[in-house]
C-alpha cells in the first residue's frame, strides 16, 4: 500500500521531459466545458432483464436496514424496494435469504486506468509533473480502458469511481468519473451527466517534486501558487462573462483556464488532497478568497480535529480507515478519524487511493465503523454504509443518480454473499445500470482485460 | 463468529476483578470463560488461562482461578497467543518518506550479511505500543535494500525477532534470518540481471565455505580475494550450517522455482517472501519443505513478476502442504495481519492453518521458543478479542505480553482522546493530555 506511494514517488521522478505544447492558431474562449462537450460520454448501459432480488437484508444508503426485503431493479432503474414487491412476468428471480444488498459501491479516489497494472514505467500517466499548475490535464486522456484492475474492482463491488491525476502538482488537472463497466475507451465509461473533479494538492508532495526544479520548495510557496492560479482564473472567467454580455472580447481558449473558471462557476468540483488540519484551513481561506467552493478534502488523515470546521463549510473528507504514519503529514492519523468525522455531523466517506484497497472498500468501513464502535459511538452498518455509498456519490454530484437504493435511481447495486462488513464477505452480483458486470459464480460474466488473454501461458487468473 | 456472538461479546466488557490480594510487583491473571484457540491442542471452550511469572502456567477447561489472581472474564469470547508480523519494520522505521527516521537499508558496499538491523532497533518507537493493543505482540524486523547506487548486494542483511511487551529488551533474537533479495529487486540490485543476482549469491557462499576452511591463510594474507568482506563471511557461516534461515525475496513462479533450485544445492533453509505467484508451484515448495510469506491482498498483476497474483494464493499453498506466514506491504499497518489471514481464510484457507499462520509458524520458521501456542510453560503472549480475532470489526480487549498486562493506550489513543470533544471546553487541545 505504501509502496504503492512510494512508486508513484519514484515514477514522477522519472518524468522530467517538458510537455510538448501546441501553440497553434488561438481559438476564442466561449463557455466551461460540460457534458456533451469534448470527449463526451459514450456511455450506454449494458444488456439486463428485470431483477427481482428477494428476502435480502437491504442496506439503502439512506440509514435504512430493511430486513427480509425485496429490490426490483428494471430497465437499468431501482424500480421498488419493500416487503411486498411483486416480479413482472419474465423477471430473474434471486432468492437472497441470508444475503445482503447495498448500493453498489463509489470509490472517490482511484487511479486506475492512469497508474495501471502492471506498473511499468510506459503505463505511468498519472502525473503531469512538469509543473506545478496543470489545470489543463485531463484524466480521462490518460486513462487505459484495459486496466485489468477494474474487473478486480468490479469483483469488490465498485459500480463508479472517480480518476484522478496524481498529488505531484498544487493543481493536477480534472478528474472524471466512470462507470465500471468494460469499455474499449474512455469514453465508453464515462458516468452521464457528472461533473468533472478538479484535483488539487495540499503539502508534502508538490514540495517533494519541485523543491529542486522550479518550486514550490515550500507550504507558502504552495499557497503562493495556488493564489496565482485562481488570480488569472478569476481575470479569465471575468473577461468571459463580460463577453458574453456583449462587453467586450473573449480572451484567446486557454484550456487550464476553462478549467479553473469551470470551478469558479460552480460547474467542476474540487477535490483537495489534503492531509493536515491546519492546511485544510488555510485551503478553506483561498476558497473564500477566490469564491469558490471546496468539495472534499481528501486523504484527510487530520480531519478528526477539525471535524467541526468541515461541517461548517459542507466539506466531505475522503478518508482511510487506518493508513498512517508513511509520511509526516499522515503522522496523527488515528483509527477513529471517520467515525469522529461522521460524529460531528460532517460528510465522511471512506476512500482507497489504492488499486488492492478499492477492491474491499467494505472491510475498510468496517475497520472505521467498528473503531467508531470500541470508543462508544454505537454506528450502526445502515449508517456506516453510506461512507461508501451516498456519501461518495454526494461529493461526486451524482447523489441524484446513484448511491442509494431509491426508485427511479440507478440500478448500481451489490448483493453479498453476507454481511458486507465482515471479512468473509463477496459480492456475488454486481449490477451497474441494472446489468450484471459481475458474477462470481458465472466466469462468463466476469470481465477479463485484453492484457489478462494468455498472459501467462494460457492459465485463467481468478482475481 | 455469528453477529449475535460479536454484540453478546461486545455488551461484556472486559470485567477486571481482582480476587484476594495479588503481588503488586508480580501479579497473576486468570482468564476465565474464554474460548482459547490453543494452536497447539485445537479449541478449548469455558477454558481457564493462568498467567505467572511471565508464562501460562495452566490452561483449562473450567478451572479454578488460583486465589489471588486478576480475573479477566472472556465471557466466551475467542483467546489466542499474541500475533506475529512476519516481515516487518517496527523500531527500524518512523515515516517511510523521511530518510533521517528510517534505519531498514545500507548502502555501504563493504557490508551485507553481517548488516544486521537489530543494532539499530529503538524500542521506544510509538510504533510498538500503536500495534501491540492490536493484539500483535511478536514481529520480524527486517532489513531491505539500501537504495545505493551502481551494483549493490543482493544479501540485504540480518532479520531480528523482536517482542512487544514492556521495558526496552525487545530483541530476542537479533540473527533471526538472512534477508536475500531476488527477482526484479534482486535484478536490479545485481545490475541488471537475474543470473547475475545468483552468481553473486553463489560467490558469497563459495567464499564463506572458502573462508571457514581457511582461515589462518586468510588472517596471514595467504588466501584469494573474497567477494565479501571478513564480517559478511562470517555471517555467513550459520547460513552454510542451516541455523539460520534465508528469507528470499521472490514472486514468479519460475524464480521460485530456480530459488528452490538454487536452496537445494546450497544446502539452504529456506522461506520465500512474497511468492505472488508461488501457489503455481505449491507441489515444489510442498515437497521442499520451504515456507511461504504472503501478502494475502497484493492480488494485482501489478509487475511482469506477478500476473498470476490471485487472493487464493494461500489458500492453495496451504491445501498443498506449504506452510504460510503473513506480512503487510504497508509497514506502518503490521497491525493489519489479522485482516490478511481472514481475506486468506475467505479465499480457501482453512481457518486454524491461517491462525497458526499468525502465531505458531513464524515461530517455527524463526526458531523462537516459548512462543506461538497456548500451552503451559509458554511466554504469556495471550490476547483477548471482541470477536473473531480474523474478522474485520473485532479488536483487541486485553493484551498480554511474557506475562505483563499492556496498558491500552498508545500516540494514537492519546491524539483521539484529545480531539474527541472538540469545542466542548474553553481551552486549546494543546492544554489536554
Amino acid at each position: 500500500m505504501t509502496q504503492v506511494h512510494k512508486r508513484h514517488a519514484a515514477l514522477v521522478a522519472l518524468l522530467i521531459g517538458g510537455a510538448a505544447l501546441a501553440g497553434c492558431g488561438k481559438p476564442k474562449a466561449t463557455a466551461e466545458t460540460k457534458d456533451g462537450g469534448p470527449f463526451a460520454s459514450t456511455y450506454a448501459p449494458l444488456p439486463s432483464t428485470p431483477t427481482l432480488i428477494t428476502h435480502a437484508t437491504v442496506l439503502t444508503g439512506t440509514g435504512a436496514r430493511l430486513d427480509d426485503a425485496s429490490v426490483l431493479l428494471v430497465d437499468g432503474k431501482v424500480a421498488a424496494i419493500g416487503s411486498d414487491v411483486a416480479a413482472p412476468a419474465g423477471a430473474t428471480v434471486i432468492d437472497a435469504k441470508g444475503r445482503f444488498v447495498t448500493p453498489g459501491i463509489i470509490d472517490v479516489h482511484s487511479h486506475l486506468g492512469v497508474y495501471a497494472s502492471p506498473g511499468t514505467n510506459a503505463s505511468s500517466d498519472g502525473n503531469e509533473a512538469t509543473n506545478a499548475v496543470t489545470a489543463e490535464v485531463w484524466a480521462e486522456h490518460s486513462l487505459w480502458p484495459q486496466d485489468p484492475q477494474f474487473a478486480t474492482a468490479s469483483a469488490g463491488g465498485i459500480t463508479a469511481m472517480q480518476i484522478l491525476p496524481g498529488s505531484a502538482n498544487l493543481i493536477g488537472g480534472r478528474g472524471v468519473t466512470v462507470k465500471n463497466v468494460p469499455s474499449r475507451t474512455a469514453q465508453g465509461m464515462k458516468f452521464p451527466g457528472a461533473k468533472h473533479g478538479l484535483k488539487m494538492a495540499c503539502g508534502e508532495n508538490p514540495k517533494r517534486v519541485y523543491g529542486d526544479k522550479s518550486g514550490p520548495s515550500t507550504r507558502m510557496g504552495n499557497v503562493a501558487g495556488y493564489r496565482a492560479a485562481w488570480i488569472k482564473a478569476r481575470n479569465y472567467k471575468a473577461k468571459l462573462d463580460k463577453a458574453a454580455k456583449g462587453q467586450g472580447d473573449a480572451p484567446d481558449r486557454d484550456l487550464a483556464m476553462e478549467t479553473l473558471a469551470g470551478v469558479l462557476s460552480g460547474d467542476i468540483i474540487v477535490h483537495n488532497h489534503c492531509y493536515r488540519a491546519d492546511e485544510m484551513a488555510q485551503m478553506i481561506d483561498i476558497a473564500k478568497e477566490f469564491d469558490y467552493r471546496i468539495g472534499t478534502f481528501h486523504h484527510a488523515v487530520e480531519s478528526y480535529k477539525v471535524a467541526d470546521l468541515l461541517k461548517q463549510h459542507d466539506i466531505c473528507s475522503a478518508m482511510w480507515a487506518d493508513w498512517w504514519g508513511f509520511k509526516m503529514e499522515a503522522y496523527d492519523g488515528v483509527r477513529e478519524n471517520v467515525a469522529l468525522v461522521d460524529a460531528a455531523g460532517a460528510c465522511a466517506i471512506v476512500h482507497s487511493d489504492s488499486a488492492v484497497g478499492t477492491q474491499r472498500l467494505n472491510q475498510e468501513a468496517a475497520k472505521a465503523m467498528a473503531s467508531g464502535n470500541r470508543i462508544g459511538l454505537g454506528i450502526k452498518p445502515e449508517h456506516a454504509i453510506a461512507w461508501i455509498t451516498a456519501n461518495a456519490a454526494k461529493a461526486l454530484g451524482v447523489l441524484d443518480k446513484t448511491g442509494t437504493l431509491e426508485a427511479g435511481k440507478d440500478a448500481d447495486v451489490v448483493l453479498w454473499s453476507s454481511d458486507p462488513f465482515s471479512v468473509y464477505a463477496k459480492a456475488d452480483l454486481v449490477f451497474v445500470d441494472g446489468a450484471v458486470i459481475w458474477d462470481r459464480a458465472d466466469r462468463t460474466r466476469q470481465p477479463v482485460s485484453d492484457f489478462m488473454l494468455g498472459i501467462l501461458g494460457g492459465r485463467e487468473v481468478q482475481p | 463468529m455469528s453477529r449475535s456472538e460479536l454484540i453478546r461479546g461486545a455488551l461484556a466488557l472486559v470485567a477486571t476483578v481482582v480476587v484476594g490480594a495479588a503481588s503488586a510487583a508480580n501479579p497473576t491473571y486468570a482468564i476465565v470463560h474464554a474460548k482459547a484457540h490453543t494452536i497447539a491442542k485445537g479449541t478449548l471452550e469455558d477454558a481457564t488461562i493462568v498467567i505467572k511469572d511471565g508464562r501460562i502456567a495452566a490452561i483449562g477447561k473450567g478451572l479454578a482461578a488460583p486465589a489471588g489472581a486478576e480475573i479477566i472474564d472472556a465471557a466466551g469470547r475467542p483467546v489466542t497467543p499474541g500475533l506475529f508480523d512476519a516481515f516487518g519494520a517496527i523500531g527500524v522505521l518512523e515515516v517511510e518518506l523521511e530518510d533521517s527516521t528510517v534505519d531498514r537499508g545500507n548502502g555501504d558496499p563493504r557490508y551485507s550479511a553481517a548488516f544486521a538491523v537489530a543494532d539499530a532497533f529503538n524500542p521506544r518507537s510509538p510504533k510498538v505500543a500503536i500495534t501491540r493493543i492490536e493484539g500483535v505482540t511478536r514481529a520480524l524486523v527486517a532489513p531491505v535494500d539500501g537504495d545505493g547506487d551502481g551494483v549493490q548486494s543482493v544479501i540485504v542483511g540480518q532479520a531480528a525477532t523482536i517482542h512487544l511487551g514492556l521495558g526496552e529488551a525487545l530483541v530476542l533474537d537479533p540473527s533471526a534470518a538472512l534477508v536475500v533479495e531476488y527477482g526484479e529487486s534482486g535484478k536490479g540490485l545485481a545490475g541488471g540481471a537475474r543470473s547475475a543476482a545468483l552468481l553473486q549469491l553463489k560467490e558469497a557462499l563459495d567464499d564463506a565455505r572458502d573462508y571457514a576452511r581457511n582461515k589462518g591463510d586468510f588472517d596471514m594474507n595467504a588466501r584469494r580475494a573474497y567477494s565479501r568482506t571478513r564480517l559478511d563471511l562470517e555471517a555467513l557461516q550459520p547460513v552454510l550450517r542451516r541455523e539460520l534461515p534465508v528469507i528470499v525475496q521472490a514472486d514468479r513462479a519460475s524464480d521460485i522455482t530456480k530459488v528452490l533450485e538454487f536452496g537445494k544445492a546450497q544446502n539452504l533453509r529456506l522461506v520465500i517472501a512474497g511468492g505472488a505467484e508461488a501457489w503455481m508451484v505449491a507441489d515444489e515448495l510442498a515437497k521442499a519443505g520451504v515456507p511461504v510469506i504472503v501478502d494475502v491482498i497484493q492480488n494485482l498483476p501489478g509487475s511482469f513478476e506477478s500476473l498470476g497474483s490471485t487472493l487464493e494464493n494461500a489458500g492453495r499453498l496451504q491445501k498443498a502442504g506449504v506452510k504460510v506466514t503473513f506480512a503487510t506491504e504497508d509497514v506502518g499497518n503490521p497491525r493489519n495481519v489479522k485482516q490478511l489471514a481472514g481475506n486468506a481464510v475467505s479465499y480457501g484457507m482453512d481457518y486454524d492453518a491461517a491462525l497458526a499462520g499468525l502465531t505458531k509458524v513464524p515461530a517455527e520458521i524463526y526458531g523462537m521458543k516459548g512462543y506461538g501456542t497456548l500451552e503451559v510453560g509458554m511466554d504469556a503472549d495471550v490476547v483477548v478479542w471482541s470477536g473473531d480475532p480474523l474478522e474485520v470489526t473485532s479488536y483487541a480487549d486485553a493484551v498480554f505480553i511474557k506475562g505483563d498486562k499492556i496498558p491500552m493506550t498508545s500516540r494514537q489513543t492519546q491524539l483521539r482522546d484529545r480531539y474527541k470533544d472538540l469545542g466542548k471546553q474553553p481551552w486549546p487541545p494543546a492544554y489536554r493530555r
